[in-house]
């Protein structure tokens, strides 16, 4: 079996609000003291397809990340982790495409990969939080996608998948190829790499793929590829406007609290 | 002439209150613009939903009734809305920000060809045309987007969006639209469906939530916010912290990509209060912190705040509570 898990580096989304900054010009985040990261859901992705490729021997595991030269570090963390094979898919023409550009160019990489019996994308990524790629990658390979994915088994070339869906989750049966893109769960969490496994991705090799070697002309990526644009990026005005509670200890603390929420008829 | 479409995904269900929502953001799209609303309710036993649609700002209620549409699937509903979409011919198409409207948004743009935003919680008409705004980065800043194609798919995030007044001498027209959904075509099936374990009220609805997250360092501190709940009527809720540490279930989550809510009271306790749980709760009227650190960002939305370690005042908490209920 070959699992291919698309990952995206971003700005470390957990910096506080206080240290986040947009360059309102160039419409982009600044990126100031922030690390880059795998955005969390792709982790998640990560994770299923590792615990995925251990529970079933012989699959193999490749992560695809489109970005630029530093995106690399998010595919040696995968090489760290047990990814067997990665894949950057890097040119010019890439800059700045939706989703829908984004899910051609990841597609074209798995094709090229010979395909992949089971992709596994994360549900979003936590910097412009479309959640769109997984689902659009998907009908660019035609096969079905399974949205908001907490855990997979697989029996021979049958899937079931726990999906969340409306009041509860939903139990999903299909058969490979299929998609899925990964939320968050506590079966889910990705593990660390060990110090050893960090250097030895350090040798191993990246394959680059550009848009000639995908067979992307530019006109490919446009014009749909292009069909949202920011015009703006602010950073909303936050006025705080809190009512500190104060007292000697808890228990002072506590009835304060409780008068304050009975004068607001809140209690 | 602007035509908006709103989708209400109904499955087996009553109508989702987004469809209300939906409705209150369409009309002011299209009055801007001097154009009509529509709203397609896919479903299986519609036919007795639709009653006061017309009164909350519908002009023609496009109906897509079939069997195969009694639970979510992907092939089902994508079916049933490219119908609606054709009947209909609108321009902008607004779809729920719950679990279906999410995973049905990239498929329905992919095969109309559309321009997508998801998450929106504000649409900008003006003379110049439409614009989404949307919080990105988690919420940490905004975006005004602008969507080239001709039609346009957009996900509204839940509570974005104000319901009109109803207008009980409104009418619509109500189309029946015919969709060729054939379950043997289906790619995947729904095998199950597992409900949320609520042994009260449900998260959406409480009118008072007692959240916890990874301050409370382990699961057993949520026994305490059960009680606090229950006393108070309401639901306990999480940050994804606590749900990734397994301490509660994923049904707990709020936030960006958990339930987003608007309790009368919100009481957030351990939470940092990071912008993606900040997304869940825009809709809260009060919002409560008990948090250690007088510098965790979640003062910075709360109206009442409490700077200290929770467990020196939720038992006392419990306690007042408690003397107050008895
Ligand atoms: C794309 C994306 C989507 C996300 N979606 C969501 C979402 O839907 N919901 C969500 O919640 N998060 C979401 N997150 C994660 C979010 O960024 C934060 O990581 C998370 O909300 C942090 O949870 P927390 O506040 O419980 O933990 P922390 O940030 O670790 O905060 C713990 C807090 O507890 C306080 N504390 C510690 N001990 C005590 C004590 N004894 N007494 C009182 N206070 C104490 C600390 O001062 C701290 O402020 C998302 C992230 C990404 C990237």
């Amino acid at each position: 079996m070959h699992i291919v898990v698309c990952i995206k580096q971003i700005l470390d989304p957990e910096i506080p609000p206080a240290r986040f900054q947009v360059d309102p010009s160039a419409r982009q985040a600044v990126r100031g003291s922030a690390g880059l990261v795998i955005s969390p859901f792709d982790e998640n992705a990560l994770e299923l397809g590792l615990q995925l490729k251990e529970k079933h021997p012989g699959t193999r595991l490749t992560a695809v990340t489109m970005g630029d030269e530093e995106a690399v570090e998010a595919l040696r963390k995968a090489l760290a982790l047990g990814a067997d094979q990665v894949v950057l898919a890097a040119d010019p023409a890439f800059n700045g495409l939706d989703s829908y550009g984004t899910a051609r160019v990841l597609a074209r990489c798995i094709e090229k990969l010979g395909g992949a019996d089971l992709v596994l994308f994360g549900r979003q990524a936590g910097d412009w939080d479309h959640g769109l790629v997984g689902s659009l990658a998907a009908e660019e390979l035609a096969i079905p996608c399974v949205t908001l994915v907490r855990e997979i088994q697989m029996d021979g070339d049958g899937v079931r998948l726990v999906r969340e869906g409306e009041g509860g989750v939903d139990v999903i049966a299909g058969r490979l190829p299929l998609a899925a893109t990964v939320t968050n769960a506590d079966s889910n969490q990705i593990r660390f790499p060990k110090v050893r496994d960090m250097m030895l991705a350090r040798g191993k090799p990246i394959t680059r793929w550009s848009a000639q070697d995908l067979g992307l002309d530019p006109a490919d990526l446009e014009p749909t590829a292009r069909a949202a644009e920011i015009d703006e990026l602010f950073v909303p005005d936050r006025t705080s406007s809190c009512q500190f509670i104060d007292g000697e200890d808890g228990a002072e603390k506590a009835r304060k609290l409780v008068q304050k929420l009975r004068e607001l008829k809140l209690l | 002439m602007a035509k908006v479409l709103a989708f209400a995904l109904t499955g087996s269900g009553p109508l989702p209150q987004s469809t209300y929502e939906l409705l209150g953001g369409a009309r002011a799209v299209a009055d801007a613009a001097g154009g009509q609303v529509h709203l397609a309710v896919l479903g299986a036993g519609v036919a007795g939903k639709i009653g006061d649609l017309a009164a909350h700002g519908a002009d023609r209620i496009l109906v897509v009734d079939s069997e195969h549409l009694a639970v979510y699937h992907p092939d089902a509903y994508l079916a049933a809305a490219r119908a609606a979409a054709e009947a209909s011919g609108a321009d902008v198409l607004l779809l729920p920000g719950d679990t279906r409207g999410r995973d049905l948004a990239p498929r329905l743009g992919y095969h109309l060809r559309a321009g997508i935003v998801t998450d929106c919680v504000a649409l900008e008409a003006s003379p110049d045309g439409l614009r989404f705004v949307k919080p990105v980065y988690g919420g940490k800043a905004m975006a005004r987007i602008t969507v080239r194609t001709d039609r346009k798919v957009a996900v509204m995030r839940q509570r974005s969006l104000d319901p009109r007044a109803p207008d009980p001498s409104r009418r619509a027209e109500v189309l029946n639209v015919e969709a060729a959904i054939d379950p043997s075509t289906f790619r995947t099936q729904v095998v199950d469906h597992i409900s949320e374990e609520t042994t009260g009220i449900r998260l959406e609805d409480a009118p008072v939530v007692v959240s916890g997250g990874r301050g409370l360092g382990g699961p057993e501190p949520f026994k305490q916010l059960e009680e606090l709940a229950r006393l108070l009527g309401g639901a306990v809720g999480a940050s994804r912290a606590a749900v990734d540490a397994g301490w509660v279930p994923p049904s707990c989550q709020v936030g960006q990509t958990g339930k987003v809510i608007g309790p009368d009271l919100y009481l957030a306790i351990g939470i940092s209060g990071a912008s993606q749980h900040l997304a869940g709760i825009t809709g809260a009227k009060t919002i409560v912190a008990i948090n250690k650190d007088e510098q965790a960002p979640i003062f910075g939305v709360a109206h009442i705040g409490v700077v200290a370690d929770y467990r020196e005042v939720l038992p006392h908490l419990l306690e007042e509570v408690r003397a107050a209920r008895a």
